[in-house]
């Protein structure tokens, strides 16, 4: 059942770059592509629980800023050790400004 | 191509182990350990407790990449003639191709025998199992396994002192404004410094500094470096000048021996370099597959480090000169980033410190300038507000 929740406003995010969402107990990561589409996946790396946003997003490559774990963060695939499961992700739109992100699942 | 075999089952060759693999060799791939352990990464010893051995793979990976992974086996010789290798438990192996990625073994300086060290899971087990709340740890060596072994002692309660040779911590890897800041936290946190201190003897339980003053503890730690193992190699015959000497390919003197890792002395930039580093054994394991298999291009990755002592990380791309001068970049909050250049203008490192991840992002950045030797302007690597990726794309 889709959840929708508002997440940030477009502005919150730089265009190729990611901030990170907490709602709820869980926390989220909110990416802005180059092309200024937006996305979401679940917040934390999965190889060490390490909270993605610190990380660099290069085109579609969101990259843990810890051990350096690659994923594409349009479809949460791993792209390379350390990191061999996939990230979580979730449906992002834009409405009227804001971001919302479909916790439902 | 018959067996691919890999002496060494830590971070490089695990990872060299499934880089055949995902380049398609098809063939026996043997993965020999010494250790009894599943290949469980070694970064988390020093800077976590309880030490859940965190796997590098887990143990069904193994086998469905058809990786033969031998554990708790030593391999004692290799016959270059006849391509084959020896255990020292009795029995031998053939191999077509061999990669050694034997790693580094913490070292000691004479009269510091007794003290423990910290390299392995069993290791940390016996370091910091009995550490507790008032028992009295001394570590002597400020570098990055020291600093890290003495947050973690402090988190666990122990009280900590820690003896250091140079006048100041980290001499080795980082410029002095960044170890500052991690002496500044270290002292914040309740821990001791002896700085600029030779150590003449160590026993179990105490320390003997040059001057003759003896400090008594429940545990003496060393973590002063740490020296290639390089014994099976030179024992082949290989050549070996500070770690076993391999080509851009990592390539041995023979054409059938490559080695890569901690134990290897491979060529960066215009010079030679032997590196300690977690990241550097994936990358190297990861090239050396793809060489083994017949690729030609020779490894080009920028050294990366990282440390993490209480909530503070450092990160390090590029090999700082402790004695160059440097741009300094503050992110807020107290990050902040060295930047050096070298002479001809092109980013020569860049060292980090903050809390968490603050520094990382543009570490990674520089990492990649570096690579593609970038000719930075100083005052926009000062300037936060200027994005680094402008640069990096020019």
């Amino acid at each position: 059942m889709s959840e929708w929740v508002e997440a940030c406003a477009v502005d919150d995010v730089e265009t190729e770059d990611l901030i990170r969402f907490d709602h709820a107990g869980k926390t989220y990561a909110i990416y802005r592509s180059p092309e200024d589409e937006f996305f979401a996946t679940d917040g934390l790396c999965t190889h060490e629980q390490v909270h993605l946003s610190g990380g660099l997003v290069m085109d579609y490559i969101i990259e843990c800023p810890k051990h350096n774990g690659r994923f594409d963060y349009r479809t949460g695939d791993p792209k390379g050790a350390p990191v061999c499961v996939k990230l979580q992700t979730y449906p992002a739109k834009v409405e009227a400004g804001k971001v919302l992100i479909d916790i439902g699942g | 191509m018959g067996g691919l075999v890999i002496v060494g089952a830590g971070e490089c060759g695990v990872r060299a182990a499934f880089a055949l693999r995902e380049a398609g060799f098809d063939g026996p791939v043997t993965l020999i350990g010494d250790e009894p352990h599943l290949p469980y990464e070694r970064p988390p010893l020093s800077k976590t407790f309880p030490t859940a051995p965190k796997h590098i793979a887990g143990e069904d990976a193994y086998a469905a990449a058809r990786i033969d992974l031998v554990r708790g086996r030593r391999v004692s010789a290799i016959d270059r003639a006849k391509k084959r290798i020896a255990f020292a438990e009795g029995g031998d192996l053939a191999y077509e191709r061999l990669l050694i990625a034997t790693g580094s073994r913490a070292s000691l300086f004479p009269g510091m025998e007794k003290a423990r060290t910290l390299r392995t899971l069993s290791d940390a087990e016996t370091t910091l199992g009995s550490l507790a709340p008032g028992k009295k740890l001394v570590i002597v060596g400020g570098g990055f396994i020291g600093l890290e072994l003495a947050a973690t002692a402090r988190k666990l309660g122990a009280d900590v002192t820690v003896i250091e040779a140079a006048p100041r911590l980290m001499a080795r890897v980082v410029p002095t404004e960044i170890a500052s800041v991690a002496e500044a936290r270290h002292r914040a946190e309740g821990v001791a410094f002896i700085l600029g201190t030779q150590v003449r003897t160590v026993t179990e339980t105490s320390i003997m500094l040059a001057d003759g003053h003896v400090i008594e503890a429940d545990q003496v730690i060393a973590g002063v470096g740490a020296l290639p193992n390089t014994e099976l190699a030179a024992a082949a015959g290989l050549a070996i000048e500070n770690g076993i000497l391999v080509d851009g390919c990592f390539r041995t003197s023979d054409p059938d021996i490559f080695a890569a890792g901690d134990c290897c002395n491979f060529p960066y930039r215009e010079a030679r370099t032997r590196l300690e580093s977690w990241r550097a054994a994936q990358d190297h394991g990861k090239h050396a597959a793809r060489a083994i298999l017949g690729g030609e291009d020779a490894y080009q990755r920028v050294p990366w480090f990282w440390s993490d002592q209480y909530d503070l990380t450092l990160q390090v791309a590029g090999l700082p000169d402790p004695a160059a001068a440097s741009i300094r970049r503050d992110l807020g909050d107290g990050a902040f980033i060295l930047f050096q250049l070298a002479p001809d203008g092109s980013l020569l490192s860049a060292s980090g410190i903050g809390v968490e991840n603050a520094v990382a992002k543009d570490i990674r950045l520089a990492e990649m300038m570096i690579e593609k030797g970038i000719n930075p302007e100083p005052a926009k690597l000062a300037d936060p507000t200027v994005n680094l990726k402008s640069l990096l794309r020019g």
